[in-house]
């Protein structure tokens, strides 16, 4: 049995190797994506110095000490040596002690809050999660969409996060960190794509029968593709007014990709305060 | 449900919400599953008529305090649930595997149902297999182990069994009568509350976990109070064999958590059935307390399952590599720290919530603090073997199995605890797979490890060793089949609880998954077989002794299985492997000079009939009938009030009786000497 297990392992890391290259999360197409990899691969390489070890003991020692090998020591009464008690809780300290500080520094330097550049070099795009969709609103282009975005390539993009109804969890897993969307409520999260590509997004937090629907293409682009896709959603018929949301807070599963040639500016303000009353000077 | 079901705002004052419509007859999945219940259902009944054995079940186990047919029947309740849990986990792999398509309609559930199924998959496995496996184990075990003839309370032991049946029956009639939740096994605010949720399904999650949590409480506070004050005398607490003290640790988290799971499953009733606002999007709800609060809970909830289970490996690994247990006070020590520490790790299941970086810094170390000790426990049983003779017994294999998958586990779920790092692991496959590593490669194994050892104690027959380690074999081949493959589809980018995805290179990973199920499914069938087989040939293989295993601690110093007093004459204890220490100073299977009457609980018609009471309650709640739930409640109310007043709780054994039962044993074992020498 134990054979076969290690077998199963090796083929198994096998499989994870070969295909790793291709991984979403082992190929990102951005700076918080990229680091996120680092991240992952240095705790587990951290982590193996004492994996590797216990998985050959745990394989070795019965084997070793079986039964049938009489021609191993027997101890029938042999059980402490301060030796092995100091190295078994020592070393396991130290490699947490490492990863302790690993996770310290990137707590900070990965907070989804943290902007990427400066504030003028920021764009901003404002996420409601509704049943089932997400809404995108461009506050300075003063557009909205359903279920795309566009976005510059190599510009940091700040996006603002809200739900009109359960919670949900805005993901693009290939460009870094996911945060919950939470009616009421505020979150932040600033990613960057540094290539051009098509990359899935997706709800990762379930929230009722139309969840699985809840993805959206990324579109990252040139910057003038970026300003022609703004134009091309300028001339759609539709705008986003109180009538047109409304129709947008009715559930709906697999909603297509909608555009909005414009929107009101405060719509993503008035739809937290919905839920908080007015925040003031916030 | 969904679009389908109706929603009933004016109940009805007789009936509720209850309807004819509310059982779903029309769903092709569910009506053959519950005709086959009917006419099973309608089969055993007649049997056990035709038998006569009403009265002897009666008597023998509904009505029984004695803890050791109270863990039975818990384990028997387990094995059930498994299979239900089981189907679950089979049909969503089926549905994952089959459901690539950019649009709703994909595989062969629609969400309405697909999202139920996982819903109860989670829900069934950890309150209804996992939990009951857990309380069973200990309740054979534990009292047998510190040498005590019952635990402190055997009334609320009983009650605590038959709420905890009380839990698993309203989740199965969920089946059959209306809906189960479809919100996630934590049920989630506000997707949980009444504006997202107006249908029954949240309300029967509530009231089976509310009234199965109650008898978990107490349990708690039972076995807490057993070990502490029942001991043997001279049993210190350092004297204490590892599982009674995983035990006790993993009753403390009990104590502490399960409050906390009533109140927040009572304030999410209130926001269902009184328009409170605790967790709701509008007037000062607050979401977040609700997340808060189920994994300040939900976190030691995973300890109470695991802690245990390492208490089995310790006990287990000593036996069988016919040593000490090495390291016995840091084994006792780690498990110490792990039981403070899980207290305060929750935020790890919501990083991504959005609490600042410092906050977030903070509980991921605390969780890998946690790896400390854990990795410790591991050393030690290593070390245990290291210069033993390890004998590979069915109980061994799953040992050695648990060792190597749950080493893997840990290594995963350390890495879930970096937050930046969580950041793109959180909620997707990976996660999945890390915890069904924990769960499978490290509590459920532990449990088979205990159920294998220990099923001799209970029934005074071995378990079938082949099978037992063909089981093994399969388990750990399906187990690695089915999650390694999620492992890497997390790290691709899937996310859990998809009922289709329009991405088509996730799909040949998901067949390898759900191949890794099927081959679980034979490890499960095997096992049922194994047990038709060891019944079968239970004469063959009976347990003569009392002491099948060569063991170390207590629990074997009495026949298989024990008198129901346990202990004619309470052990004084000299060493923390006091069987052994006895065995190997000739002072086991002595008669003392003189037998004594002993004092023992008589069964009670009480924890039944009052669970059964709180079952009506928490049915007519589910389905608004008022005029029922009171009159469950009151029941509830009235059975308690009529046991106390009961003067005739106990009995003495008189001295012939044990003398004659001792004597047969002690003959068996002299008899079994003389033939093997």
């Amino acid at each position: 049995m134990l054979k076969k297990l290690l077998l199963s392992f090796v083929i198994i890391m096998l499989m994870l190797s070969l295909s790793g290259c291709e991984l979403a999360l082992f190929d990102p197409k951005g700076p918080i994506g990229e680091q996120a990899k680092d991240l992952i691969l240095i705790s587990t390489g951290l982590l193996l110095i004492v994996i590797i070890p216990v998985l050959f003991m745990s394989i070795y020692f019965p084997y070793k000490f079986r039964k049938g090998n009489t021609k191993a020591e027997y101890k029938p009464h042999w059980e402490h040596s301060t030796k092995i008690e100091v190295i078994v809780w020592l070393v396991p300290c130290l490699i947490v002690a490492a990863l302790a500080y690993v996770t310290y520094v990137t707590s900070h330097s990965l907070d989804p809050r943290k902007p990427l550049g400066k504030d003028e070099d920021t764009l901003t795009i404002q996420v409601v999660a509704l049943d089932w969709k997400w809404l995108f609103i461009y506050p300075e282009q003063q557009i909205a969409t359903v279920n795309e975005i566009a976005i510059p390539v190599n510009k940091p993009i700040e996006f603002l996060i809200t739900s009109d109804t359960v919670m949900n969890s805005f993901f693009i897993p290939r460009l870094g960190s996911q945060i919950y969307a939470m009616a009421g409520m505020e979150n932040r999260l600033n990613l960057m794509a540094s290539e051009e590509g098509v990359f899935r997004g997706l709800s990762a937090n379930y929230s009722g029968f139309g969840f699985s629907g809840m993805k959206f293409k990324t579109h990252s682009v040139s910057d003038e593709a970026f300003e022609q896709w703004v134009d091309k959603v300028k001339t759609s018929p539709k705008v986003l007014d109180n009538t047109t949301y409304q129709a947008l807070t009715v559930k709906s599963k697999d909603n297509e990709v909608e555009h909005f040639a414009d929107v009101d500016p405060l719509h993503f303000k008035k739809t937290i305060e919905k839920y908080t009353g007015v925040q003031n000077g916030q | 449900m969904g679009s389908k079901a109706t929603i009933i705002t004016d109940p009805d004052p007789l009936t509720g919400k209850l309807t004819w419509d509310s059982i779903p007859v029309h769903d092709p999945v569910i009506l053959p599953v519950m005709i086959a219940v009917a006419l099973g259902g309608i089969f055993l009944f007649a049997l056990i008529t035709k038998m006569g054995k009403w009265r002897y079940l009666w008597d023998e186990w509904i009505t029984s305090v004695d803890h050791k047919k109270i863990g039975i029947m818990y384990i028997i309740a387990a094995i059930i649930m498994l299979v239900r849990g089981f189907a679950d986990a089979l049909m969503m792999r089926a549905q994952q595997a089959l459901a690539t398509a950019d649009s709703v309609g994909a595989g062969y559930l629609p969400p309405e149902h697909y999202d139920q199924i996982f819903t109860a998959h989670g829900v069934i496995m950890i309150f209804f297999v996992a939990m009951p496996l857990v309380v069973g184990l200990m309740n054979i075990v534990v009292p047998l182990q510190i040498g005590a003839r019952d635990v402190a309370f055997p009334f609320l032991n009983s009650l605590s069994f038959w709420l905890f049946v009380v839990g698993a029956v309203l989740v199965n009639v969920s089946l059959f009568v209306g809906e189960f939740a479809a919100t996630g096994w934590l049920a989630y605010p506000p997707l949980s509350g009444l504006e997202y949720s107006p249908w029954v399904g949240v309300d029967y999650w509530l009231w089976a976990l509310q009234i199965s949590g109650i008898g978990t409480l107490l349990t708690g506070i039972n076995f807490f109070v057993t070990i502490l004050r029942m001991r043997a005398p001279g049993m210190k607490l350092m004297q204490m064999p590892v599982f009674t003290w995983t035990s006790l640790c993993a009753n403390v988290l009990i104590i502490i958590s399960f409050p906390i799971l009533t109140v927040t499953i009572t304030l999410l009733t209130l926001d269902r059935y009184i328009g409170t606002n605790f967790f709701t999007n509008d007037l000062g709800g607050n979401q977040m307390m609700y997340v808060n609060l189920i994994w300040a809970w939900g976190h030691p909830e995973v300890y109470i399952l695991i802690l245990p289970a390492f208490g089995i490996f310790s006990e287990i690994t000593a036996t069988f590599s016919r040593k000490r247990l090495f390291g016995y006070t840091s084994l006792v020590w780690a498990t110490a720290v792990i039981m403070v520490l899980s207290m305060v790790v929750w935020l790890h299941h919501f990083f991504t919530m959005g609490a600042g970086a410092s906050v977030n810094a903070f509980f991921g170390i605390a969780t890998m603090i946690i790896s400390v000790p854990t990795g410790v426990k591991i050393f030690n049983w290593l070390f245990t073997m290291y210069k033993g003779r390890v004998e590979f017994s069915a109980a061994m294999w799953w040992t050695c199995s648990f060792l190597f998958t749950f080493t893997i586990g840990g290594m995963t779920g350390v890495m879930l605890a970096v937050p930046a790092a969580d950041f793109v692991l959180h909620n997707s496959l990976f996660l999945i797979a890390h915890f069904h590593n924990v769960i499978i490669g490290g509590a459920v194994f532990g449990y088979f490890a205990g159920m294998t050892y220990w099923f001799p104690k209970a029934t005074g027959f071995m378990l079938d060793e082949k099978l037992g380690k063909i089981a093994c074999a399969l388990w750990t081949v399906g187990f690695f089949a089915a999650f390694m493959p999620l492992y890497i589809l997390g790290f691709n980018g899937m996310t859990r609880r998809l009922n289709y995805y329009d991405n088509p290179e996730w799909t040949p990973l998901l067949w390898i998954a759900a191949g890794g199920a099927l081959i679980v499914l034979a490890g499960i069938m095997t096992q049922f077989y194994q047990i038709f087989v060891s019944i079968r040939d239970r004469h063959k293989n009976k347990d003569v002794t009392g002491d099948p295993w060569n063991a170390r601690t207590l629990e074997w110093a009495t026949s298989s299985p024990p008198p129901f007093y346990n202990f004619a004459e309470l052990p004084k204890i000299h060493d923390r492997d006091e069987h052994y220490y006895k065995k190997e100073h000739g002072l086991a299977y002595q008669a003392p000079d003189k037998y004594k009457k002993i004092h023992m609980p008589k069964n009670t018609w009480a924890g039944v009939v009052i669970s059964a009471f709180s079952l009506m309650m928490g049915f007519a709640f589910i389905w608004h009938i008022w005029w029922m739930a009171a009159f469950g409640f009151l029941g509830m109310i009235a059975s308690w009030i009529m046991y106390s007043f009961e003067r005739n709780k106990d009995y003495y054994v008189p001295v012939e009786q044990v003398e004659e039962i001792e004597a047969k044993h002690l003959d068996a074992v002299r008899q079994h000497a003389q033939t093997n020498s």
